[in-house]
């Protein structure tokens, strides 16, 4: 009997103890969390990607509350997130400029590259840069190990059917993982709104990246588009063109002008339809015009 | 000169010649579990060491000055067990504390310490040795250290497995399985020591 009761009691003072000193502890070792920081924490995409500048999302929800940090700085969550954010601390929302990223080379797949050396080394850029300024002839472009792709958490790089890398607009959250990862910073996060890009990083003479680009579609550093530029937003930087794109108005004369296709506009199919369909109905119009004003001398003779 | 000598006996002993990961094969969840980075292995040594010197001596004067004279040496289990389970609730709130990065590092496996079987390992074993007082808290403490040291290892080859060309079935726990085997038969080789 006794050693049932010497087995409850023991057992129930340490118990007492413990709670009690844990509970003591607690009070101690209380650690503040703001219910804000936690309910942010819980709309953030939970990516980790680092686009923000902070460590990670449960940092940058932290930070929000805490430091007053901007509620604009998610990529990958976009302006959904922000209403939500702002929503929660009450403020309004500003919209973030989306960024998607940009490839500045055309080449880099497997038809259209010329090689110094066939590579067969650790499949990465990293590496691959590293063995003599690379596989491929030019010293600028893409080496094609695919370091973008591993690094894109969303899936927004792809190949295409030559071997190129292909960015995904609609996938693409501008988180700038494949930036970071593209040892030759051929990756640039540019404004959605900004269509025209030069797709090359040369800084060969015109010469040399014409002969080693294999896609022929270097910069060749000739200035047109500069001279062309409505808005001068196209400056030469050491034989590259590079578009200013604050300054930029998607007018793609640049594109149009460029004598080997280095700049790309997407829009210079729907450009050219605009300007037939406006042409047509300008031919109308003269037309009916001109129509009229037959009729009008007939009823005149008449 | 004798004591220094058997405690350093016995500190080898608990690192390495019995140590309780990779000889008794104790403690294997954070082991497998907490090995990916030095960081939070670390750590996470640091925790174990501190549970285990902790537990060593709680439960050392809980079994001489309780349970003994009270006869009730059968509650020894559970009497261990809500000891361990405090002293990992008291850590678990100074690392939240002092360490947030670590807390979140060590996630879920901080509280599993308290299911860690080590620690309740050397808190047993501590009585079925018949260690004096001193002797017990350094036995948990020596334990901890061999955990630790193990982990820590773990965790620098699983660092450059992680960089290594692998084929692709062999890739994370696959390889880690047959890393940790090849630990343990390195460690076999520590079991001719004695002193």
């Amino acid at each position: 009997m006794s050693i049932i009761l010497y087995s409850i009691a023991t057992l129930g003072i340490l118990g007492v103890i413990y709670g009690l000193g844990l509970a003591f502890a607690s009070k101690k070792f209380h650690v503040d969390i703001d219910p804000k920081i936690e309910q942010i924490n819980e709309i953030l995409p939970g990516v980790n990607c680092g686009a923000c500048g902070y460590p990670g999302c449960s940092a940058y929800a932290e930070a929000i509350v805490k430091h007053n940090a901007e509620i604009n700085l998610c990529a990958p969550g976009g302006d959904d997130v922000i209403a939500d954010i702002a929503k929660i601390l009450g403020i309004e929302a500003i919209s973030a400029d989306k960024k998607i990223a940009v490839i500045h080379c055309q080449s880099g797949g497997l038809n259209n590259t010329f090689f110094r050396y066939e590579y067969h080394g650790i499949c990465t850029c990293k590496a691959a840069v590293l063995v003599s300024s690379g596989p491929n002839l030019c010293n600028y472009g893409c080496v094609f190990q695919n370091d973008c792709i591993a690094a894109c958490q969303f899936d927004a790089i792809h190949l295409d059917e030559n071997g190129m890398r292909i960015i995904d607009k609609e996938k693409c959250t501008g988180c700038g993982a494949c930036v970071i990862a593209c040892p030759r910073n051929l990756i640039e996060l540019v404004s959605i709104k900004k269509r025209v890009h030069i797709l090359c990083t040369s800084h060969d003479k015109g010469v040399v990246s014409r002969k080693v680009c294999g896609n022929k579609t270097a910069c060749i550093a000739c200035t047109l588009c500069v001279k062309k530029c409505p808005v001068e937003a196209i400056e030469m930087q050491n034989n590259l063109a590079v578009i200013i794109y604050d300054k930029c108005i998607n007018c793609g004369q640049c594109a149009d002008v460029c004598p080997t296709s280095a700049i790309f506009d997407p829009l210079k199919e729907v450009r050219a339809k605009k300007k037939a369909e406006a042409k047509a109905k300008a031919e109308t119009v003269k037309k009916q015009l001109e129509k009229q004003k037959t009729t009008e001398t007939l009823e005149d003779t008449n | 000169m004798e004591l220094l000598a058997k405690i350093f006996a016995m500190a080898i002993a608990a690192i390495f010649v019995q140590n309780f990961v990779l000889m008794r094969f104790l403690g294997l969840c954070p082991y497998i579990g907490v090995s990916k980075k030095i960081d939070s292995a670390l750590g996470m040594g640091m925790a174990v060491i501190f549970v285990m010197t902790m537990a060593s001596t709680f439960t050392w004067l809980i079994q001489t000055y309780l349970l003994v004279p009270l006869k009730i040496e059968f509650l020894q289990t559970i009497a261990f067990i809500l000891t361990i389970a405090s002293l990992v609730q008291l850590v678990e709130m100074i690392i939240q504390k002092t360490a947030p990065a670590l807390y979140k590092a060590l996630g879920v496996f901080l509280p599993l310490i308290t299911t860690n079987c080590a620690v309740l390992g050397v808190a047993i074993l501590n009585i079925n040795e018949e260690y004096t007082f001193i002797f017990a808290i350094l036995n948990g403490l020596f334990a901890g250290l061999g955990f630790t040291l193990v982990l820590i290892l773990m965790a620098g080859i699983r660092e450059r497995l992680e960089r290594a060309e692998l084929p692709r079935t062999m890739r994370g726990m696959p390889i880690a399985m047959i890393v940790a085997g090849c630990m343990a038969l390195a460690f076999l080789g520590f079991s001719g020591l004695k002193f």
